[in-house]
C-alpha cells in the first residue's frame, strides 16, 4: 500500500481538466490525506493541453511529485506529453474513444469513458468516469466523491446528482473488470481530518479580511486575479469594497487614496502591473502613506509567460521605483504564510508608514493544498502612529499640524482627513514637516534622512528560516514556492548521509544580512535555487554583501516549478 | 459656521492674474455656501500649476501623482463617505495623462467633484501644447502650429452619460461659485470645466478672448439642462463656449449607492477585527 501517490489528469483546456482535478483533490482533503496540486495551463479559454498534477500523501509535501503513478487522459496528447514522467509500470486511464496508444513502461488501461457517460445521461459526465475509474486504480471507495458531487450539483437537482454519482460507480465497475484495482497502487487509509484546502491566493485574500483591510482596488491579471475575485465575494459580509480599476496605475493610486482616508488598503498584480505601478510605489514611499502590493509571479518580461511560473520580479520589486524610499518586500513560501503575511504586510506599513510589496509566485498562488489551521488570532492588528482628535490642539481652521515632524525614529504620527485639529497637506513633493513644498538643500537633507531613518538596521524577524543539520557542508538558499522542493531534496540528501540544510528566504527587503550570513556559517558550499535566468536572488547577496567562496546557483526559467529530483540530481553532483 | 477665512491656506505661488486665483476662491466660497467645515474637504489634485489648489485650499490636501488625481480622490471618498472630496487638475493633467481615469471616474460615478483648470497650454513646464489647444495654437512644442484636434471635455462627458456637466470661467467667480456649489450637491461624479487663463504662456484664450464669446446657459431660461442630446447640440453649436450648469441627471445612482454590501458606515471608520463567528463562517469555505 502507498503512503503517497501521484496522479494527473490531462485534456484540453476547456473540457473539465481543472473540475476533474478539483473534485478529485478536494475529495482526497477530506479523507484526511495531504493533497498538493499544479496546474499546467494556457492564456487560452478552450484547447490547448492542460493538466492538473495532483499529489496525495499521509504527511506534507509542498511540491509536486517527480513522477506520476496513475495519469487520466482525456486525449492522445495527454499521452504524448506526460507518459515520459508516469512511472514504470504506472497506470494510464485512457479514454476508449480516442483509441489511444501508451509507451511500453504504462499500463493502458482504455475506459469508454464517454460512451459510459453518454448512457448515464450526458457525455460531459466523462470526468465523473474516470473519477471512478481513478478510484478503483487507488482502492478508494466510490463514496468519498458523493459529498463534493453533490454539493456541486445541488441546484440542478437531484437527477443530475444521482446521474454524476452513476457515472462514477459505471467507471469504478469498468475499471474493476479491466483488472484495474492493483493492490500496489492503493492508498493507505487517512486520518479523516478535515483540513483546510486552498491555493495560495486564498489565503492571501483571507488574509487580508483577518488584518481589516476595506479597500481593494485592482485590474485582473493572471496569476492574481483570484484575489480580488475572493474578495468581491466576502468584502459585502464585514464591510468593504473591491474596486475593479481601469487600469494598474488607477489601483495602486487607489490603494494610496483609501490608506490616506484612513482604510486599510491594498492591491494585488502580477509583473506587467507591478512595473505600471513603479511612480505610484514611490509616491507611497514619498508621502509615507502605507500601502500593501502583492506581486503574484509569473514568467516575464513584457507578456512573457502568463500562465507559468517564474520568480524574475525581485529586482523590479527592489529597484523599481526612481528616487529612494524606504520600503519592505515580504515573501511568503506557503499558504499559510500568505495568510499571515498579510497582516505583517499592514501592519508593517502602518508602524514604517510606506509601502510593503508582497510576492508570492504562480506555483505558490495558484497551487490548491492541504493547509494547516489557519487561527484569526495568528493576526494581529496594529495600526502604527495615529494622532486622533484628542492629541490635536483645538484651533479653528488654520493648519498647525506636523504630519513629518522629525522624530528619533523617523517615523512621524499621521492623522486622518476628518479629524478637526488636524489639517496638513501630503505632497509627492519634497516638503517641510507640515507637508509644504519645500525644496531648501538643508530641508531636503533632513527629510531624506528622516524617510531613511525609519528602516535603518531594520532586519524583518525570520527573514531567514534555517532547518536541517546544523552542521551542514551544503546549505541550499531558496524562496518562495520551491520550499517544498528544497526540503524534500534535503530530505532525500540526508537519507544518502549528507550533511545538508535548507536557508529560506522570506523577506528580502530589508535584506536579511545577518541572518542569512549566520545561516550560511560553517557551510563548505552554498546553493541558492530559483525561477529565474539571471540568478536575481544570488545576485542580491553579492549586492548587500552575503558572500560565500564557494556558491552557486540552479536555475530554472523554462515556465515549469523545480522539482524535488532536480535539486537532489544537481546536488549530488556537487558532492 | 465656517468663513472663507477657515478656507484660506498660504499665499497661493500663481502667476499674478492666473485663472486658478479665481477657481480657488470659488472653491472657497461654495464651501462656505455649503456650510462645509474644513477638515472634512479634501483636494486632491495633479501635477502642474492647477496641481497646487490642493496646497492653497484651506482644508485637508492630497497633492498626488501628474494624471492621477481621479484614482486617488475616488479612493479617498471610498474610504470615508463622510468626506466632500474634490479632485483638481489642469487640462494636461486630466486630458492627457489622466484621460483614461477620466472617462472611467465617470462611469464609476464616486460622489466627487472634478474641477478642472482648463488654459489650454502647458503652464508649468513654462508652455507646451496641451489636449485643448486650438488646432493651430503656436507654442514651444507646436511652433508651426498644433495639428491635432483638441479634446472637447463637455462632449466626453455627455457620450459617457456624465451624470453633472458644467463649464465655469475665471473671470467670474460668483457663477463660478454657484456651479461649484451645485457640483457638490450632487450626488455621483460631476464635473466642473473651467476656462482658468494663462496670462504667461497663452496670449489667445485671455480674459477678454472669453469674456467677448461665452454665453450663460444658467441664465437662459428656455435651456434644460436635463436634456442630454440637447446640451450635446447646444455645446457643439456654441463651439463649447458656453457656461453653466449642462447638464444633471438626478436618475443615475452614484458607486457608494449601488455597489454591493458597500455600507453606511465610513470604512475607515470600521472596527478591522473580524469576529470569531464571522470569521469560523469565512473559513468553513475552505473546508
Amino acid at each position: 500500500m502507498l503512503e503517497q501517490l501521484s496522479w494527473k489528469v490531462g485534456g484540453q483546456q476547456g473540457e473539465g481538466v481543472e473540475s476533474t482535478g478539483e473534485t478529485f483533490a478536494v475529495a482526497l482533503n477530506r479523507q484526511g490525506y495531504y493533497v498538493y496540486s499544479f496546474r499546467h495551463f494556457s492564456s487560452r479559454i478552450k484547447g490547448g493541453h492542460s493538466n492538473d498534477k495532483v499529489r496525495v500523501s499521509l504527511k506534507q509535501f509542498r511540491a509536486s511529485a517527480d513522477y506520476t503513478d496513475v495519469l487520466l487522459a482525456f486525449d492522445q496528447e495527454s499521452i504524448d506529453l506526460n507518459a515520459a514522467e508516469v512511472r514504470e509500470g504506472g497506470i494510464v486511464i485512457a479514454d476508449e474513444k480516442f483509441k489511444p496508444k501508451a509507451p511500453d513502461h504504462v499500463r493502458l488501461f482504455a475506459v469508454p469513458l464517454t460512451k459510459i457517460a453518454e448512457e448515464c445521461g450526458s457525455a460531459i459526465m466523462k470526468n465523473m468516469v474516470s473519477l471512478g475509474a481513478s478510484a478503483c486504480a487507488l482502492g478508494l471507495p466510490v463514496e468519498i466523491f458523493a459529498e463534493v458531487i453533490e454539493e456541486r450539483f445541488r441546484r440542478k437537482g437531484q437527477k443530475v446528482v444521482d446521474q454524476n454519482m452513476q457515472a462514477v460507480q459505471r467507471g469504478f465497475d469498468h475499471m474493476k473488470e479491466l483488472g484495474g484495482a492493483d493492490p500496489e497502487f492503493a492508498l493507505k487509509p487517512a486520518d479523516g481530518t478535515r483540513r483546510l484546502f486552498m491555493m495560495g491566493n486564498d489565503a492571501l485574500g483571507l488574509g487580508a479580511l483577518a488584518a481589516g483591510a476595506r479597500v481593494m482596488p485592482a485590474y485582473p491579471i493572471t496569476p492574481a486575479s483570484d484575489v480580488m475575485e475572493y474578495l468581491i465575494k466576502k468584502f459585502p459580509k464585514v464591510g468593504g469594497v473591491v474596486v475593479q480599476t481601469e487600469d494598474e496605475i488607477a489601483a495602486i493610486n487607489m490603494a494610496i487614496g483609501a490608506a490616506y482616508g484612513g482604510a486599510r488598503a491594498f492591491t494585488c498584480t502580477s509583473g506587467p502591473g507591478l512595473s505600471l505601478m513603479m511612480e505610484a510605489i514611490g509616491l507611497a514611499g514619498m508621502t509615507e502613506t502605507p500601502v500593501v502590493i502583492i506581486d503574484t509571479q509569473r514568467g516575464g518580461p513584457s507578456t512573457g509567460l502568463p500562465t507559468k511560473q517564474e520568480q524574475s520580479d525581485m529586482l523590479a520589486a527592489l529597484f523599481g521605483t526612481h528616487g529612494e524610499i524606504p520600503k519592505i518586500v515580504l515573501n511568503p513560501a506557503t499558504t499559510e504564510e500568505c495568510f499571515e503575511v498579510m497582516g505583517k504586510a499592514f501592519n508593517l506599513a502602518e508602524h514604517y508608514q510606506c509601502p510593503v510589496i508582497v510576492m508570492t509566485d504562480l506555483q505558490l498562488s495558484l497551487s490548491k493544498q492541504t493547509t494547516e489551521p489557519l487561527r484569526l488570532d495568528a493576526i494581529e492588528i496594529d495600526r502604527g502612529l495615529i494622532a486622533s482628535e484628542e492629541d490635536l490642539p483645538q484651533v479653528a481652521g488654520g493648519e498647525q499640524f506636523n504630519r513629518y515632524q522629525f522624530t528619533e525614529s523617523g517615523i512621524s504620527a499621521r492623522v486622518f482627513p476628518g479629524t478637526k485639529g488636524g489639517i496638513h497637506k501630503v505632497t509627492g513633493v519634497e516638503h517641510s514637516t507640515n507637508g509644504r513644498p519645500n525644496e531648501s538643500a538643508t530641508n531636503r537633507r533632513k527629510m531624506v534622512e528622516k524617510r531613511a531613518r525609519k528602516l535603518a538596521g531594520v532586519e524583518i524577524p525570520d527573514s531567514v528560516v534555517r532547518t536541517g543539520d546544523a552542521d551542514a557542508d551544503l546549505v541550499v538558499v531558496g524562496i518562495g514556492s520551491n520550499i517544498g522542493s528544497i526540503e524534500e531534496a534535503c530530505d532525500r540528501l540526508r537519507a544518502d548521509g549528507h550533511k545538508v540544510a535548507h536557508a529560506h528566504i522570506h523577506a528580502i527587503l530589508p535584506f536579511p544580512v545577518t541572518q542569512l550570513q549566520q545561516a550560511l556559517q560553517g557551510a563548505k558550499t552554498v546553493v541558492v535555487v530559483e525561477n529565474n535566468g539571471t540568478g536575481q536572488l544570488r545576485n542580491l547577496m553579492n549586492f548587500f554583501g552575503v558572500h560565500h567562496p564557494n556558491l552557486s546557483s540552479y536555475l530554472r526559467y523554462d515556465g515549469m516549478p523545480i522539482l524535488p529530483v532536480e535539486i537532489y540530481d544537481h546536488i549530488k553532483g556537487l558532492l | 459656521m465656517s468663513t472663507m477665512k477657515d478656507f484660506k491656506a498660504e499665499k497661493p505661488t500663481w502667476c499674478p492674474g492666473c485663472g486658478d486665483f479665481g477657481v480657488l476662491n470659488a472653491m472657497q466660497r461654495a464651501a462656505v455656501a455649503l456650510g462645509l467645515e474644513p477638515e472634512d474637504v479634501v483636494v486632491v489634485s495633479g501635477i502642474g500649476c492647477s496641481g497646487k489648489m490642493s496646497q492653497h485650499f484651506g482644508g485637508y490636501g492630497l497633492h498626488s501623482l501628474h494624471g492621477r488625481s481621479l484614482p486617488t480622490a475616488q479612493a479617498v471618498k471610498l474610504a470615508n463617505r463622510n468626506l466632500t472630496v474634490f479632485a483638481a487638475g489642469g487640462d494636461g493633467d486630466g486630458y492627457g495623462i489622466g484621460m483614461g481615469h477620466f472617462i472611467h471616474a465617470i462611469r464609476r460615478n464616486i460622489d466627487i467633484t472634478y474641477i478642472v483648470m482648463d488654459n489650454h497650454i502647458y503652464g508649468l513646464t513654462t508652455g507646451q501644447a496641451s489636449p485643448t489647444s486650438d488646432v493651430g495654437s503656436q507654442t514651444k512644442t507646436s511652433p508651426r502650429g498644433t495639428v491635432e484636434r483638441p479634446i472637447e471635455p463637455l462632449q466626453l462627458a455627455l457620450s459617457e452619460r456624465c451624470g453633472f456637466v458644467a463649464q465655469a470661467f475665471s473671470g467670474d467667480t460668483k457663477h463660478m461659485a454657484q456651479v461649484i456649489e451645485r457640483a457638490v450637491r450632487h450626488r455621483g461624479f460631476s464635473l466642473v470645466n473651467v476656462f482658468s487663463p494663462c496670462v504667461t504662456f497663452n496670449k489667445v484664450n485671455s480674459y477678454e478672448f472669453y469674456k467677448e464669446k461665452l454665453v450663460n446657459l444658467d441664465a437662459d431660461p428656455a435651456y434644460d439642462c436635463h436634456d442630454r442630446l440637447a446640451a450635446m447640440r447646444r455645446v457643439a453649436e456654441a463651439d463649447n463656449l458656453v457656461v453653466g450648469v449642462v447638464y444633471e441627471d438626478t436618475e443615475q445612482p452614484a458607486y457608494d449607492d449601488a455597489v454591493y454590501g458597500y455600507p453606511e458606515e465610513p470604512l475607515a471608520h470600521l472596527e478591522p477585527r473580524l469576529s470569531d463567528a464571522m470569521y469560523e463562517e469565512i473559513l468553513a469555505t475552505f473546508r
